[in-house]
């Protein structure tokens, strides 16, 4: 036994078998990679296998779709805007799965904070740009960190199962949002489509210089990075990570585990409240029945993907967002439905999961069986 | 529908009869979801299920013409959901939850992808039964023309009520939920009850997507099913897994949707969206108020993953 971690350790501090430590040390990361990557490739070859099976050209379907999505600079900027929600929504799921919990209705969150961020807005009409801005971000933040810290603080006092009480909650914040668009926050100039009053165009978030790509890109990156840094670096994330693996584990070493839960969700709700306060500001310019456009839902399969890291997010996000956007260019180009890409992300989700169960079955990631092999 | 001629009376009578109208999916809905999670897994993905049922009943019944062809493929389509869900989690640290996730968008986006050239064709519709033919009311008569899908599903309930307790089958679906461990001692296998458990519950919520898009609302549109999958696996919980009182349950909770239709027949247009948000809220009071942090449910099976 002291053998065997004396020979283990021994590269590392001699640093004379330098190759074969950095080979397991790479070894040992390569999973969380090798093996997402490789279910995306088998959802991938499944989805072909749909497409020839309705006569398609699965060739012509990925084509377009890398035209969709990233062919020409213009398709990446349509890209980039379409992955600024899905990283904040993808946060919604992924930090309260930290904790070990399920959330799913980042849409009821996104719809508040639009429409909280709108009203807000239409309210302080006159105030300086920054102020009207910084008032409607953190409007968003609220309503959408109170909707899902309601979710967290319900499953930690209540003992309610949190995957169906924020997917209820999203259907009851989508029907506030339909009650107060066409009752008192309506515009009574939006006739087709129930609004609210139009931001002046002061109020409205531009694009990041040089793209037509808009600020909410940045602000999702940042919020990403900043999450990460929590989860990983900070007390708290540590704690979270603790009660994540076991609830009791953490309460016997007298971690506040309630006050933990309610931070969290409150907190990914509010990313997702963000979200929405930048559809209405960068996108929408009111509030209105399009704010339930499904990032909520496309942001649970990012964090599904992403494996809940919130730097994995980022480039899951871009990739699903090319996706998305590529759908309606499938639609045209290929006489396909529009519901084609749905049929790919539930494909990409089953197979995602099912990859779960081959984690630790391999022995190439495994550098400790190496050597009792040999 | 005009309620003038009989005035506010028109308010409770319009709920009973949505109750009876709206209730038939949640009631297959909820016994389906009660046998799989009484076999200690919970199928979220039955939302799915519905959806792709209600789409698959109304393309047979449009090209083969017969309602009940549609009601038996929507079965045979939700069969495979829940032997594919119960395939799945039978996997090693695969997440039944999850899962469920996965298989709601899967479904809803297969759902909408075969059901495309379906929105426009009628289809022929399940036939009702005019329990109301002894009145002259026409609302009365409305309320009361009850499809034979709904006397199935109670007499459904009946069965499966006394099946848990006095059958054989009832007896290993109940100790498999309860315990792996000790299904295992008695030399059953929980993985392959726990697949066919869930391939039974998955036929009934076809046949629960059957009703939507055959008889109420009677089309095939995207916006069929608005949560009552998932509404049914909260009605599940709520119910006590008892079958009887998921019957109740949904009674109750087809009662609360049909609310806002039934205010607005009288003439009632304000917050018209809130009302319409009643069954919602009433699933959300309902799990705060059953919910318990340091008890268990009665009732619960041991083996489920959402109580523990």
């Amino acid at each position: 036994m002291t053998n065997t971690v004396s020979s283990a350790e021994a590269p590392a501090l001699l640093g004379a078998k330098g190759y074969p430590a950095a080979l397991a040390w790479i070894a040992r990361r390569a999973e969380a990679f090798v093996i997402p990557l490789a279910a995306l490739v088998v959802g991938m070859a499944l989805f072909s296998l749909f497409i020839a099976l309705v006569g398609k050209s699965p060739v012509l379907l990925y084509e377009t779709m890398w035209r969709g999505g990233f062919g020409s600079w213009f398709s990446i900027q349509n890209s980039l805007s379409r992955a600024a929600p899905l990283l904040l929504a993808a946060l919604c799921v992924a930090l309260p799965a930290r904790l070990g919990l399920v959330v799913i209705g980042g849409e009821g969150a996104i719809v508040l904070g639009g429409v909280s961020a709108a009203a807000i807005g239409v309210a302080l009409g006159g105030a300086p740009s920054f102020i009207v801005i910084l008032a409607m971000g953190v409007a968003g933040l609220a309503a959408g960190g109170i909707w899902i810290g309601a979710v967290g603080a319900l499953r930690h006092y209540r003992a309610v199962n949190e995957t169906i009480s924020s997917l209820l909650m999203a259907y009851i914040a989508i029907a506030v949002m339909n009650q107060l668009v066409e009752g008192p926050l309506r515009d009574p100039a939006s006739l087709n489509k129930p609004s609210t009053q139009p931001l002046a165009d002061i109020y409205r978030i531009g694009n990041i210089p040089g793209m037509e790509v808009h600020w909410g890109l940045a602000v999702g990156v940042v919020a990403c990075v900043l999450s990460w840094v929590l989860i990983e670096k900070t007390r708290w994330g540590f704690a979270a990570r603790i009660a994540g693996g076991n609830v009791r584990a953490a309460q016997v070493q007298g971690l506040a585990v309630g006050p933990l839960i309610v931070g969290f969700t409150a907190l990914a709700g509010g990313f997702a409240g963000l979200a929405g306060m930048l559809e209405v500001a960068a996108v929408q310019g009111s509030a209105n029945g399009s704010l339930a456009a499904g990032y909520g839902y496309t942001g649970i399969l990012v964090a599904f993907l992403a494996r809940h890291n919130p730097l994995a997010i980022i480039p899951v996000a871009i990739l699903l967002g090319g996706i998305d956007a590529s759908g309606g260019l499938i639609q045209r180009r290929m006489d396909l439905p529009d519901a084609t890409v749905l049929v790919l992300q539930g494909m990409l989700f089953i197979v995602i999961l099912l990859s779960e169960t081959l984690y630790g079955r391999f022995k190439a990631f495994n550098p400790d069986l190496w050597r009792r092999a040999s | 529908m005009d309620a003038t001629g009989i005035g506010l009376w028109g308010v409770p009578l319009a709920i009973l009869g949505g109750a009876i109208r709206v209730s038939t999916p949640f009631i297959f809905v909820s016994l389906g979801e009660a046998i799989t999670e009484r076999s200690g897994r919970i199928n979220l993905g039955l939302e799915g299920t519905l959806v792709f049922g209600a789409m698959t009943a109304y393309a047979v019944a449009v090209m083969t013409n017969s309602p009940w062809l549609g009601l038996l493929a929507a079965a045979a389509a939700g069969l495979c959901f829940g032997l594919f869900h119960g395939w799945i989690c039978k996997f090693p640290k695969v997440n039944d939850i999850a899962i469920g996730i996965a298989l709601m968008l899967f479904g809803s986006g297969l759902a909408f992808f075969f059901g495309k050239p379906f929105i426009k064709p009628k289809a022929p519709n399940l036939p009702a039964i005019p329990f109301g033919a002894w009145s002259d009311i026409p609302q009365v008569q409305a309320a009361l023309d009850v499809n034979v899908l709904f006397l199935i599903g109670a007499v459904l309930s009946l069965v499966l009520w006394w099946a848990f307790r006095n059958t054989r089958a009832g007896l290993i679906v109940r100790v498999v939920g309860d315990s792996s461990d000790a299904a295992r001692a008695m030399g059953l296998n929980p993985n392959t009850v726990r697949l066919i458990a869930t391939g039974v519950g998955g036929a009934l919520a076809g046949i629960g997507g059957a009703y939507l898009s055959l008889y109420y609302p009677g089309s095939w549109t995207e916006r069929i099913s608005s949560g009552q999958g998932l509404m049914a696996v909260a009605l599940v919980i709520f119910a006590h897994w008892n079958p009887l009182g998921c019957f109740a349950a949904a009674l109750l909770f087809g009662g609360a949707g049909a609310l806002g239709p039934a205010l607005q027949s009288v003439g009632v247009t304000q917050g018209y969206y809130l009302f319409y948000a009643a069954p919602y809220i009433l699933t959300l009071i309902i799990m705060i108020a059953t919910s318990s942090p340091t008890r268990s449910l009665a009732g619960a099976p041991g083996e489920l993953s959402i109580t523990r």
